[in-house]
C-alpha cells in the first residue's frame, strides 16, 4: 500500500476573549476541516480553548537559528528605544 | 585530516556550555547528531508507550461498574492517545518521520514500556494501574517538563497537567475496593501484588547497569537518575498503600530513620528483561491489536485524503466558475 501522509498542521489556541491566540502543539489531518476537529480533540478536551487557528505548517515562514544574530543585532545597539534612557530628575515624580 | 576528525566541532562545545547553564534547545538549533538520536528514541518509545498504554485499560471499558466510572476511564484512555500525539508531533520536529516510527512500532523495533505487557483480569487492576503505573509515570515526567529540548518539555507541561486526574482516579477506584467487601479488598490487594514490582522497575535499571544516563542527564534530557526517580515514588507511595489498608508486597521494605528514606527490595530484574525481550505475559497480544487496528484503520486514512481532494477540486471549479 502506498504510503500518503495526511499533512501537518501547527494549532493555535485563544483560551479566552482577550487572549492573543497562542502556539499549542501540531497535528495531522487531511484537510482544514478536519485539523480544526482534530486540534479541539486534542488541545481543548478541558475547556482551554475559545477560538482555533490551525494553519498548514509548510506556510509558515521561519527565521533560521544561525542568523539569530544580523536578523536580531540592529536592535541591540539602539538603547535610546528604551525609556530609561532619558534622564528626568525623580522630582518630576512618576513618568 | 586525523585532526578534522578528532577536534571537538566548536558548535558542539558551545551546544555543551548552553544546555548545561539550564539553556533550552529548539527544533531548529544546531545540535549534536547523538543528542537529535537519544531524544528521537527516547521521545517515540514514550510516544508508543502512551499509545500501547492504552489497551490493558481499553480492555474494561465494556466492563466499568458504573456510568461514572465507564466515562471517567473512557477519558483517561482518550488523554492517553492524546499524550502520544503530542509526543510523535514533538519527534518530528525533530526530522523523524511519523510513518517511520509508528512502521518501527508496528515491526516490533521500536520499545515501549515494559508495564504495558501485564495483564488486566480485574478491576481491581484498573484501579491499581491509576494509581501506581500513572504515578510512577508522573514521577518520570515532572522533571521531565524541564528538560532540555523545548518540544518534548512543553508536551510533558500538557501531559503532567492531564495526569493527576489519571492517578486520582485510580486511587478512588482503590480506596472504593478497600473499604468494600472482604472479597472487594482481597482483589484491591492482589492488584496491588501484582503491579508494585512491574511499576518499580518503570524507572529502569539501577543507575550501575544503565550504561547512557550519564550522558543524557549532562545533556539535560534527563534531570535525575533513575534509583532517585524510584526511590521518590516508594517514599510517596507508601503511606498511600497505608491509608489504603492494603499492605506493599515486600518484606524489605521499611523506613530508614538515617536516610529519611524507605529501604526496600531488589525487584526481579531477571523477568524484566524477558518483558523487554518479548517474553511477557501480553507483548504478543499488545502488539498484534495495535497492527489490526492499524490495518483496519487503513481505508479510514485513505479515504479521509481522497475526500479532501475532492473538496478542494471542487472548490477549485466554483471558485473559477465564480
Ligand atoms: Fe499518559
Ligand atoms: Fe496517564
Amino acid at each position: 500500500m502506498s504510503k500518503q501522509h495526511w499533512p501537518l498542521w501547527e494549532v493555535f489556541v485563544r483560551g479566552k476573549n482577550g487572549l492573543a491566540h497562542k502556539h499549542a502543539g501540531s497535528i495531522r489531518a487531511a484537510d482544514g476541516r478536519m485539523a480544526l476537529e482534530n486540534a479541539r480533540d486534542l488541545y481543548t478536551r478541558r475547556g482551554e480553548g475559545a477560538s482555533l487557528w490551525v494553519v498548514p505548517a509548510e506556510a509558515i515562514i521561519a527565521s533560521a537559528p544561525e542568523d539569530k544574530g544580523e536578523l536580531f543585532d540592529p536592535a541591540d545597539d539602539k538603547v535610546y528605544r528604551h525609556p530609561t534612557f532619558y534622564e528626568i530628575p525623580d522630582d518630576v515624580g512618576h513618568m | 585530516m586525523k585532526d578534522a576528525l578528532t577536534a571537538t566541532d566548536p558548535r558542539e562545545t558551545a551546544f555543551e556550555e548552553h544546555v548545561s547553564a539550564d539553556g533550552q534547545v529548539e527544533p531548529k538549533d544546531w545540535m549534536p547528531e547523538a543528542y537529535r538520536k537519544t531524544l528521537v528514541r527516547q521521545i517515540s518509545q514514550h510516544a508508543h508507550s502512551e499509545i500501547i498504554g492504552m489497551q490493558p485499560e481499553g480492555n474494561w471499558i465494556t466492563r466499568a461498574p458504573s456510568l461514572r466510572r465507564k466515562v471517567a476511564l473512557i477519558a483517561k484512555v482518550q488523554d492517553e492517545a492524546g499524550h502520544g500525539l503530542y509526543l510523535y508531533s514533538a519527534a518530528e520536529t525533530l526530522g523523524a518521520s511519523r510513518d517511520d516510527m509508528v512502521d518501527a512500532l508496528l515491526e516490533g523495533k521500536a520499545k515501549y514500556s515494559s508495564i504495558f505487557n501485564y495483564p488486566t483480569p480485574t478491576w481491581a487492576d484498573i484501579g491499581a494501574i491509576g494509581w501506581l503505573v500513572d504515578g510512577a509515570a508522573i514521577t518520570n515526567q515532572v522533571p521531565l517538563c524541564r528538560t532540555s529540548y523545548g518540544p518534548y518539555a512543553r508536551a510533558m507541561v500538557r501531559v503532567c497537567k492531564e495526569e493527576s486526574f489519571h492517578q486520582r482516579q485510580g486511587y478512588e477506584i482503590m480506596l472504593q475496593l478497600a473499604r468494600g467487601t472482604d472479597a472487594q479488598k482481597k482483589m484491591a490487594q492482589e492488584a496491588l501484588n501484582r503491579w508494585w514490582w512491574p511499576c518499580l522497575m518503570m524507572f529502569g535499571p539501577p543507575d550501575h547497569d544503565s550504561p547512557n544516563s550519564a550522558r543524557s542527564m549532562a545533556w539535560k534530557i534527563k534531570r535525575h537518575s533513575n534509583d532517585e526517580l524510584r526511590q521518590r515514588f516508594v517514599d510517596q507511595t507508601v503511606p498511600q498503600a497505608e491509608f489504603l489498608g492494603l499492605s506493599i508486597p515486600d518484606p524489605d521494605l521499611k523506613w530508614n530513620e538515617e536516610r529519611g528514606h524507605y529501604d526496600f527490595g531488589t525487584p526481579p530484574w531477571d523477568e524484566f528483561m524477558e518483558v523487554v525481550k518479548g517474553n511477557g505475559p501480553c507483548n504478543r497480544q499488545r502488539l498484534n491489536a495495535r497492527r489490526k487496528a492499524h490495518d483496519d484503520g487503513a481505508w479510514v486514512r485513505e479515504a479521509a485524503l481522497a475526500h479532501a481532494e475532492k473538496r478542494r477540486e471542487r472548490a477549485e471549479a466554483a471558485s473559477q466558475a465564480a
